[in-house]
Order: structure tokens, then C-alpha cells, then sequence
């Protein structure tokens, strides 16, 4: 749904709260708002005790990994004598997954907040917002409130006159799913074709320009001025899942659901309150069947399986998927699986980076047999040949696309073989001769 | 990689072997010191590493995962599996999906034979393909030079992008589209022109890349090769010649860390015409009432011995000639009283960026420095300025062409020691040599590497190797040389009496090189 709207009764927003907010844009209502108070708290601090609250918070990556934050912040030796980059993660390009744009379209300072305290943490003096390439409105409404933060001194030189320099650049993607890797990323702010690297080395030890490079998720580095201002114990005490999962998460929901959009609950949220109650259930006289639950890149469920879920890192991972980016991609009872799945692998294979062959190769041969079979030309071994195929791109390559586009398809097909078979029993004869061999 | 003698020893058990490796050697490098061939297609030791082509897969004991044998190094005490059913299956795999695509057009393709893919396909992979959709199509494109891109039997290794870049220094290759719509994409106004881009012919794993000078011209397995030293400049770079029914069809590169790593030039790769030309002297002559008579050798050799007899020997020899051949011409200066000098063809240097010390040379011939160090004169501009009348002037496979002739007329009498007869020459006695393909000897590069290069071919008609042909020469002239009729005893002589190349022998050389004295090995 559309911003300006109410928060659900049950939605604890924080990240949300001045969604659909104009003046939150501006720095003087963002100021107003409480904003910026962090930073001038934080600049104050010794690095490393930034890191310390950030790590009690159990703040995660709310990228996808769900790498705890302030691991990864300590990883960044103060002092080592190179120069240190944050990288801010906003290519979010995940499928079913939009809650950056939001909170870059209507709090970009609290961002931008959120990258200086950042970047002030891991001892970098500069930060680079990549943002994806689609995303015209976000990048006009980060550009405008960084030249305003940058025009009332609060980062630059001397930033808030602490006397430290952070500097934040927006670096416009040019629209590659893969640039949302965090490697790939890093090629792409360097002027590379946008192609994983090889780890290692991890970009704590060679990152950007093969310096330390810390890259984390806009809702991560969001999420960070207001675990300052309130204490990490709040953050964690906000949880339903305390230690394991803090604070709250923002989940897009997509799909077919009476209510789509933007939701932020505490982690450890019951996910069948969330369907039926917060994203009003399914549609009028239809029933939900499947969810994607964390971006397209995630196993799929059924929805008994999701009803039985706690919404946090650990709940989705015992229910066989994870809880990813947040994007809640959700299909009724008028859908036909196999027909989602292989719009799925399609677009895997649109977006592999072709660097390596299980990839480049794999998932545009799984799209064509999942198509071939959508299309009546099906056999059962070619059911077969995916659950190899993904094993064959499972594990093996620089990056994860690759076993993302594998993992969708095969759960969905374990769990609803029998839209599978159906097509394929109702083999028609072919024109052409597929399957000669 | 594996030079760094002084760090760190890493011990680790590859298939069951112990090896001990520098640290930062990778396992793949490290296998290879166990005598075990990681399949690979992306790496090669002369390019940075990428990592894609995952056909390196090895399984490291308690490593979660199947590791990238190319871009991981080695720990102490792992253990590494390489023909484990893991790592075996994930090979597999690779080559299925590399080959889904891939038009098995093996029977008409160029590398068939020398191909990898056919090679650990044939190793590795299934037997069968699961795959039953179209293939994909792209036309072939011309790369320029002498490359033809072959789209679709491409595997992405992108080998030949990385030469470009990172050793050409001249990026005009790239990897362009995405997912399997990807192929190698070429800047658009720039050709594969560059003085050493055919090299990604031979990098190429595949038939992807292909030579337009040796397209649908012989089989891989028809071919024989040749050890030998490539004559198109002073570097001396390591080669192959390739023969076909007695016919050089092909020069390829043969790596030697020392003077051409993994390359060679264009200009050289692509000069070995002359090397089959039909028009050869094959018979040796002598001059018999103005008219070349063919005669026996005996006779032939009697001949100059006797047209020789109280003068002056003053030769002009061509800085193609083999040490050998140029050791024994300097016996007879030197027995004669007379002279010996060489000019050398020269030509724009053109160095490959991304290599230490690699170079089209100047100098367009691969023995100068070995001329110069057995006595003979350097002049380009006039090699007949020292000719005395009555001199004979023996011309050993050097046809003074561009030159002006008259100065020749002051000789005695003209002795042509050739593969072929001289234009405007009309000589006393001819006697006909093997080419550079049909003998034996060395080669002293510009940096002092002495090196072997092998017979790849049979000379024509009664044609003899030089150093044979001046053997006898020299013992009719009165310099024993009988017991020199070998290439090895003949280099053995030469270095008993040479300074520079003492010490040095065919077993110390090996195909290697070895380098005369002062010459340092430092370049590299």
C-alpha cells in the first residue's frame, strides 16, 4: 500500500514511523524528528564503543546473510594506516523486495545518519551509497538531502564540528541484479563490469580500491542511529526473539494478498498474524497457497509451513527457508506454480553475470526446461535433470546466484509436484521434435 | 609463484602424496609438483587469476565447501582430494553445462585433437547430455589479425580477455552481455592486430579462437612437432614447428620462463613459409665452362679446397646460420688469413608490455650475438667494404640481396654455401645446406642464451646440415675436422676453444638454453 498510510495497531514502527511523512524528508523536519541527534552523540565516541553497542544490540544484516552488524564492523582495524570505505548496499534489486526504496524515499536522513555513524565506526571518512540504477525518485531524494546535510556541515570536513571528516558520494547503478552482491558492487563503484569476486580476500581486508571496505544494507545502517539514541537494550528488548533476533524489520509483502506493501514488525512476530491480520489475508474468495518469504532467492514454502513461523532469522530457517531480504512474495490458489517458478529462473538467467559456467549455464538451461514443460512439453525425467542441475549449481560458484535461482525451483517443485506432473501427464504431442535423442 | 625459494615451506597430501610448496602456492600449482592435472580451463600460469570456469573443483578435507584449486592456496597439513567423488561429480557437471551449448562440431573444428574440453570431456565427463533444447546460435566473427572468433564453441574462460588487458596492455577484449547471451565482444573499431594478439589463439582452451593462417589446413593428431627456436629475431623465443608430410604448417610457442614465457609474436608465429619454398639448391655444382654442373659432394668439396688454395677466405655469413655452422667458418677464416662478416636485417621493435625483457628485437635474425662472439664484423650497410681482390668470398646462406654487386667482381672466385642459388651471382661452386627446419644446432640470443633447436623436417635432394657441409670443407682446407660431423661434438669443440662458451655443452643446455659467460640470467 501507499504512503501516506496508518501504521497497523500492531506494526512497531521504527524504521516506518515517518513513512509518507514529506517533512521527514527535509533536514529541518528530519531535525525536528530527533534525527541527527546520534551522530552528534556518536562522533563524540571512540569508535570502537560505537561497535560495542552495535554488537550488544545484535543488530543483523538485513541484506539477506543476517551477518551480525558489529562482527562485521570490528573486523575494520582502527589505526592500520589505509584508508577505510562503508559502502551502503541500496541496489535493492531483489525480487519482491522494496523497503530500501521506502526508507530512502522518505527518510534519506536517517540514512544518511546511519552511513556517517557507520563509516565513523569502522574509521572510514568516506561512504558510497550504490544505489540501483531504477531507482529515479530515491536517488533525487538522497542527492537532495545529502547536498542539504553537506551544506549545513553535518558531514564533510569537520563534520557537526567534531573535527572528523566523513564524506557520503550516491553512486547510481546502471540496473544489474548481480551489483547487489557485495563484491560485484564494489567492481561496479570502481567503473568494472559488475562481476563477484572471489573470496578471499573479504572486502574487511581488500575492498574497494583494495582497501578495507565495510558494505551493509540501508535498513541496517538505518537502524543504527536509533539503537544510539535508545540503548541496545531496547533494541533487544523489542525482540520477540531476543538474543538471537533484535530489534524490528521492515517486510515487503507482494503477490496475491488483499493488502501489499511495506510492514515492520519486532522479530519473532507470528507470520500467520502477519498474513491474515496485518496483509488482511488472501483475496476475496481465493486462498493463499506458496510464499517466497525473503526475496525470490529463498526456498519456497507452503502456507502451512509459513503459518507455523516466527518471524525471525532462525524461525524461517526451521520451516526449510530463510527470512532473506524480507521480500514476501505470495501466491494464491489461481496461480500455477510451475509457471511462477520459471518466471523465477528466468529471471536468474537474465541476471547471471556469466562468469561462471554452472551459473551462466545453468540457469538459462533450468529456464528452458521449467518453460518447456509450462508449455505442455514436459517429461518426468526432466524433473530429474533440475534436482541435478541445481545440484550441479549448488555450492560451487563465486557467488550465490547460481544456487539462488536452484533453490526456489526445487523446493517448489518438492512441495508442489503434482502441478508439475499434471502438466506433464497432459503432455500435448509436439510440433517440433522435442526431446529427440 | 613457485620461485620464492626463500619463504615459508607448506606441507600438505595431495592424492596421497606429500608435497612441500612455497606459501601462497595455490593447490592447483601445488598438484602439479604431486604429478596431478587439476582440470582447469580459466587458469593459466601467465594470466591473473578468475576463477569462473569452477572445472578446478577439488575437495579439501573439512573445507565446507569444494574448493577453486586456481584461486586457493595452500594450508599446512590439508588434505586435498582430487579425484574424489565430490569433486569429481561437480567436474562433471561443469562439463555437461559447459558442452550444453557447445556444437559438437569436433569433426571440422581446427582444435579438435588439442582441445581441452574434449580432452577432460573424454576424462571426466558423461558420457551422454541431458540436454534437449536448441542450441545457441551466433555467427563467427572476425577478430582481425589473424583470429576468427568462433562464438558458439566458446566456453568464457576469458583467457584471452585477461592476455589483452593484463599482458597486452591493450584492452580491446571484454566480456559483453550477461547470462548465457555472454561472448567475448571486441572494441569496435579495434582489430587483433596488435604485434603479439595471436597469442590467444594458443591460449584458447577451446576452438573458440582460431588461427585464419592455419584454418582446415591439417588435423591435429597428422601433425608432427618440433622443438626449435624461432628465427624472426635476436630474442629467441621457444617454439614448435609443426610439419605436416614434411611440411612446416604451423609455429607455436613452447614456454621457457627464461626467454618467452608462454608466447610469440605474430610476426614470428606467422613467418615460416620460406621454410617449405620448392626453389632450393638441392644438389651440389660446380662451375664447368660457364655453365653449374651438378657433381658429387666429394668433388664439390675438392673444388673449393682447390679455388681456395693461397687466398684470402672472406665470408660473409648470414646471422641465421647456427653457432655450429658459424664456429666452423670461423676455422677456415681464420686457417685462410681472411674475414669474416654479417649483416643483419633490421626492423621496429615491438615488446609485449605485461612480460619482463620480451621483445620483437631490432635485430631480425636469431644468431647476432653468436656471430659476434665467434669473431665475425657487424656491417649492414656494406658486407663486401673488406673484400681484397683475389679474396675468395664465400657467401654462407647470405644472397647479398639489396646490395650492390660489382664490389664483387674483385673475388677470385664466389663460393655459395646456401639453401638456394643467388640472384646476380655467378659462383665457382655451390654447395646446398639445410634450413633452419632441417638441422640441428644452436642459437645465442641478444641476452647470451645459447639454445638448441631441433630437426623438424628433411632437407631436399642432396642438401647437407651446414655444420656437415663445413666439416669437410674445413678438413679439405687443412683444419681437421673430421670428427666433426655432429652438432654435439662440433658445440663440444666450440666450447673447448670459445671463451664465452665454456662450460657449456647439448647435455648442460638441454631445451632450456644455457648462458655464455657473463651473461646474466636476471632479466627475469
Amino acid at each position: 500500500m501507499g504512503y501516506p498510510h496508518k501504521s497497523h495497531p500492531r506494526e512497531t514502527p521504527v524504521l516506518s514511523k515517518h513513512f509518507g511523512d514529506p517533512e521527514a524528508r527535509t533536514l529541518d523536519g528530519w531535525k525536528a524528528r530527533g534525527g541527527y541527534k546520534a551522530l552528534a552523540q556518536a562522533l563524540h565516541m571512540e569508535p570502537t564503543a560505537i561497535v560495542d553497542i552495535v554488537k550488544a544490540s545484535g543488530l543483523r544484516g538485513r541484506g539477506g546473510a543476517g551477518f551480525p552488524t558489529g562482527l562485521k564492523w570490528s573486523f575494520m582495524k582502527i589505526g592500520d594506516g589505509k584508508e577505510h570505505y562503508l559502502c551502503c548496499n541500496a541496489d535493492e534489486s531483489e525480487p519482491g523486495t522494496f523497503k530500501d526504496r521506502e526508507i530512502m524515499r522518505w527518510t534519506p536522513h536517517a540514512l544518511i545518519e546511519g552511513c556517517a555513524v557507520g563509516a565513523y565506526a569502522i574509521g572510514a571518512e568516506t561512504a558510497y551509497i550504490y544505489i540501483r540504477g531504477e531507482f529515479t525518485e530515491p536517488i533525487n531524494v538522497m542527492e537532495k538531502a545529502l547536498a542539504e546535510a553537506r551544506a549545513a556541515g553535518i558531514i564533510g570536513k569537520n563534520a557537526m564540528g567534531s573535527g572528523k571528516n566523513i564524506d557520503i558520494w550516491v553512486h547510481k547503478g546502471a540496473g544489474a541484479y548481480i551489483c547487489g552482491e557485495e563484491t560485484a558492487l564494489m567492481n561496479s563503484l570502481e567503473g568494472k563490469r559488475g562481476n563477484p569476486r572471489i573470496k578471499p580476500p573479504f572486502p574487511a581486508v581488500s575492498g574497494l580500491f583494495g582497501k578495507p571496505t565495510t558494505i551493509n544494507n540501508v535498513e541496517t545502517l538505518a537502524a543504527v542511529p536509533h539503537i544510539l539514541n535508545n540503548g541496545a537494550e531496547w533494541y533487544k528488548a523489542m525482540s520477540l526473539s531476543s538474543p538471537k533476533s533484535s530489534g524490528s524489520k521492515l517486510f515487503s509483502v507482494c503477490g496475491n494478498v488483499a493488502k501489499p506493501g511495506n510492514y515492520e514488525v519486532v522479530m519473532g512476530f507470528s507470520f500467520k498474524e502477519f498474513l491474515y491480520d496485518l496483509c488482511g489475508g488472501p483475496l476475496p474468495g481465493r486462498k493463499f497457497k506458496a510464499l517466497i518469504p525473503g526475496g525470490s532467492s529463498v526456498p519456497t514454502i507452503t502456507i502451512e509451513e509459513a503459518e507455523a513461523i516466527k518471524m525471525d532469522y532462525e524461525g524461517f530457517v526451521e520451516q526449510g527457508t530463510m527470512l532473506g531480504s524480507g521480500g514476501v512474495i505470495i501466491f494464491d490458489d489461481a496461480q500455477s506454480m510451475p509457471r511462477q517458478l520459471a518466471r523465477i529462473a528466468r529471471f536468474y538467467a537474465h541476471e547471471s553475470c556469466a562468469q561462471c559456467t554452472q551459473c551462466r549455464e545453468g540457469t538459462a538451461w533450468m529456464t528452458k526446461i521449467l518453460e518447456r514443460i509450462v508449455a505442455g512439453q514436459g517429461t518426468y525425467e526432466d524433473l530429474d535433470t533440475i534436482f541435478e542441475l541445481s545440484e550441479s549449481m549448488t555450492g560451487k560458484t563465486i557467488c550465490v546466484l547460481s544456487d539462488s535461482c536452484g533453490a526456489p525451483v526445487v523446493s517448489g517443485i518438492n512441495k508442489f509436484r503434482g502441478e508439475f506432473e499434471a502438466l506433464i501427464k497432459g503432455r500435448r504431442s509436439s510440433t517440433v521434435a522435442v526431446g529427440a535423442r | 609463484m613457485m620461485k620464492d625459494e626463500g619463504g615459508k615451506m607448506v606441507n600438505l597430501t595431495i592424492e596421497g602424496r606429500a608435497v612441500s610448496v612455497p606459501e601462497g602456492t595455490t593447490i592447483l600449482e601445488a598438484a602439479k609438483t604431486a604429478g596431478v592435472l587439476v582440470p582447469h580451463y580459466c587458469y593459466h600460469p601467465g594470466l591473473p587469476v578468475a576463477g569462473v570456469c569452477r572445472m578446478c573443483l577439488v575437495e579439501v578435507e573439512k573445507a565446507p565447501k569444494l574448493a577453486p584449486s586456481c584461486a586457493t592456496t595452500v594450508g599446512e597439513g590439508q588434505v586435498v582430494h582430487v579425484y574424489s567423488e565430490k569433486a569429481l561429480e561437480a567436474r562433471k557437471g561443469v562439463l555437461e553445462l559447459l558442452l550444453i551449448n557447445h556444437p559438437l562440431d569436433c569433426p571440422l573444428c581446427d582444435p579438435a585433437g588439442e582441445c581441452e574440453l574434449q580432452d577432460y570431456t573424454f576424462q571426466e565427463g558423461r558420457a551422454d547430455s541431458r540436454y534437449h533444447e536448441p542450441k545457441r546460435f551466433n555467427p563467427v566473427e572476425d577478430f582481425g589479425g589473424d583470429v576468427l572468433y568462433v562464438t558458439n564453441r566458446c566456453i568464457l574462460c576469458t583467457r584471452c580477455v585477461r592476455f589483452m588487458e593484463d599482458v597486452h596492455e591493450d584492452a580491446v577484449l571484454c566480456v559483453s552481455e550477461r547470462g548465457d547471451r555472454a561472448t567475448i565482444g571486441k572494441a569496435p573499431d579495434a582489430d587483433l592486430t596488435q604485434p603479439w594478439a595471436a597469442n590467444v589463439i594458443d591460449l584458447c582452451p577451446v576452438g573458440a579462437l582460431v588461427s585464419k593462417d592455419f584454418l582446415n589446413k591439417a588435423r591435429a593428431w597428422e601433425l608432427d612437432r618440433t622443438a626449435s627456436v624461432c628465427t624472426g629475431c635476436s630474442q629467441g623465443c621457444n617454439n614448435v614447428l609443426e610439419t605436416r608430410d614434411n611440411v612446416v604448417v604451423r609455429m607455436k610457442p613452447r614456454s621457457n620462463e627464461d626467454v618467452n614465457h608462454f608466447y610469440l609474436c605474430d610476426a614470428g608465429r606467422l613467418d615460416y613459409r620460406w621454410m617449405n619454398r620448392p626453389d632450393r639448391a638441392e644438389v651440389p655444382k660446380i662451375r664447368l665452362h660457364d655453365v653449374l654442373s651438378p657433381v658429387d659432394w666429394d668433388i664439390a668439396i675438392q673444388e673449393v679446397g682447390g679455388r681456395m688454395k693461397g687466398k684470402r677466405a672472406y665470408v660473409v655469413a648470414s646471422p641465421r646460420l647456427s653457432n655450429e655452422a658459424l664456429f666452423l667458418l670461423k676455422r677456415i677464416v681464420k686457417q685462410t688469413g681472411g674475414e669474416g662478416v654479417f649483416r643483419c636485417a633490421t626492423g621496429p621493435e615491438a615488446p609485449l608490455p605485461g612480460v619482463k625483457d620480451l621483445s620483437l628485437r631490432a635485430d631480425r635474425a636469431p644468431n647476432v650475438r653468436g656471430a659476434e662472439l665467434l669473431g665475425f664484423k657487424r656491417n649492414d650497410a656494406d658486407p663486401l667494404a673488406g673484400l681484397k681482390d683475389g679474396d675468395v668470398l664465400v657467401l654462407a646462406d647470405e644472397s647479398l640481396g639489396g646490395l650492390d654487386l660489382s664490389a664483387a667482381k674483385k673475388a677470385s672466385a664466389i663460393i655459395v654455401i646456401g639453401t638456394t642459388l643467388v640472384d646476380g651471382i655467378t659462383p665457382a661452386v655451390v654447395l646446398p645446406i639445410a634450413n633452419v627446419a632441417e638441422e640441428e644446432g644452436t642459437f645465442t640470443n641478444l641476452r647470451g642464451r645459447v639454445q638448441r633447436f631441433l630437426q623438424a623436417k628433411t632437407a631436399p635432394g642432396l642438401a647437407r646440415p651446414s655444420w656437415y657441409a663445413l666439416a669437410d670443407l674445413a678438413t679439405a682446407l687443412g683444419v681437421p675436422s673430421d670428427d666433426m660431423h655432429l652438432p654435439s661434438t662440433i658445440f663440444t669443440a666450440l666450447a673447448k676453444s670459445e671463451p664465452a662458451f665454456t662450460g657449456l655443452s647439448y647435455d648442460t643446455i638441454g631445451l632450456r638454453g644455457g648462458l655464455v659467460a657473463g651473461a646474466t640470467a636476471g632479466a627475469h
